[in-house]
């Protein structure tokens, strides 16, 4: 792409169009994020440059938003991120929610803004390590992204060593994994325990059956903060009265809806909404 | 902390040492197998963690491990394979034989901080934050 004519200058377009689609902010500074994440899609479609690409996205080109959107979604993710949460679900919210499930015999997990599947797989595990109890149970866990590769790949369930270094304890590997090659494949019991759906949290959300436990980790910090108010009631609408929400380690509490009672246990703390 | 690198390319020990002398860690260095042993029973600092490659001269990473192993004195070494062997076969092996963890070369430094974050092995906040982050 070289400029033998004077470009327009196509970045307040993006900056508004990626805000309308995902909610995600783009500050000034991330002109230069902008021009190499979208790039390779500009290259992909044969377009000369950003303009070509913003006019085919104003013509309505559905191919290219869903290759935009993708691009601009950061995916960064790992195996029990953080360890600690992941801890804080084991030893303390799942015996909790099970407990309080015990005669409904169903628990419910929404990962919800899940990249390729590190997260909800990571719960699978441990439910499958950890709990043998629910077996006879009725247990969900939905994984939700808004981006469609992300989510391809979580479902696909194939990951490379690199992708496996990041987090997953070896054990689990030798347990859940099978060898594909250079890659390793996620075993198909695992992956029937995870429900992955595309879900846009920056626009209305489908009917989700009440949640026992969400995860909302490491996705709100994309956003500003009255977005991040309206996903946070969403949540609290979508969670059962003493269910759980997990935040990433990152994540400030400050804006938090009422209703929300934080609790310190394994090193993290999760917050828990009160019961009516 | 205190870690024991094994490793017979002097490139590798290099980068392991860097980064593990990053979050603090007193660092030293074997060769392979044979001389870590050695190393072992001379010291009377044991180190914490070992991180020990799989194919070297001499003794090998599986046989290091079985030896430690051995030595209940030496129970609290947490160890930890750092390979490009992943051979699923090798990998129960190895963590049959006592290994704690396993780490596939290559690998980033991120992936080695949170397999010791994993380990519980203390990895100050800013150094994973700065790995990790966004
Ligand atoms: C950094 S990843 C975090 C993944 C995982 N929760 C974790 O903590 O490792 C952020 C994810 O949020 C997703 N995301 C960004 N905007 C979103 C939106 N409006 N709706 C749903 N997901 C979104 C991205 O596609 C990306 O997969």
């Amino acid at each position: 792409m070289t400029l033998t004519e004077r470009e327009e200058d196509a970045f307040p377009f993006f900056q508004d169009y990626i805000f309308a689609k995902s909610a995600i902010v783009l500050t000034d500074e991330k002109r230069y994020l902008v021009e190499t994440r979208l790039a390779p899609v500009v290259q992909q479609a044969n377009l000369r440059c950003l303009g070509d690409l913003m006019r085919a996205l104003m013509r309505g080109d559905r191919q290219l938003e869903t290759a935009v959107v993708d691009a601009m979604t950061t995916n960064e993710t790992s195996w029990f991120r953080d360890n600690s949460p992941f801890e804080a679900l084991r030893a303390h919210v799942l015996p909790e929610r099970i407990t309080a499930n015990s005669a409904r015999r169903a628990l419910s997990i929404w990962s919800a803004a899940c990249s390729t599947g590190q997260e909800p797989y990571s719960i699978a595990m441990i439910l499958e390590a950890h709990f043998p109890e629910l077996s006879g149970w009725n247990v969900e866990i939905l994984a939700t992204d808004l981006s469609q590769s992300a989510l391809e790949k979580a479902r696909q369930g194939r990951f490379s060593s690199l992708e496996i270094n990041r987090g997953l304890p070896a054990a689990h590997l030798l347990q859940y994994f099978s060898r594909d090659g250079a890659h390793f494949q996620i075993n198909d019991a695992l992956k029937r325990r995870v429900r992955f759906q595309q879900l846009n949290l920056a626009q209305a959300w489908p009917v989700i059956p009440p949640q026992d436990v969400i995860l909302l980790r490491n996705v709100l910090i994309y956003f500003d903060a009255p977005t991040r108010q309206r996903i946070l009631a969403g949540v609290r609408a979508n969670l059962r009265p003493g269910g759980f929400l997990l935040l990433g380690a990152a994540e400030t509490t400050r804006e938090l809806v009422e209703g929300f009672v934080p609790i310190s246990v394994a090193r993290t703390t999760v917050y828990q909404l009160k019961e009516i | 902390m205190r870690a024991l690198v094994v490793d017979d390319s002097r490139a590798m020990r290099a980068l392991l040492t860097n980064i593990l002398r990053g979050i603090g860690a007193e660092v030293v260095q074997a060769t392979d197998g044979r001389d870590a042993l050695e190393q072992l029973r001379r010291t009377d600092a044991l180190p914490d963690l070992v991180l020990i490659d799989w194919h070297m001269p001499e003794m090998n990473g599986l046989e290091l491990v079985k030896a430690v192993r051995k030595d209940p004195a030496w129970k609290p070494m947490t160890l930890m394979m750092v390979t490009t062997e992943s051979e699923h076969e090798n990998m129960v092996r190895a963590l049959l034989a006592g290994a704690d963890e396993y780490l596939i070369k290559p690998f980033t430094p991120d992936a080695l901080l949170e397999k010791l974050n994993l380990l519980g092995v203390p990895v100050p906040e800013q150094a994973l934050a700065a790995v990790t982050g966004g």
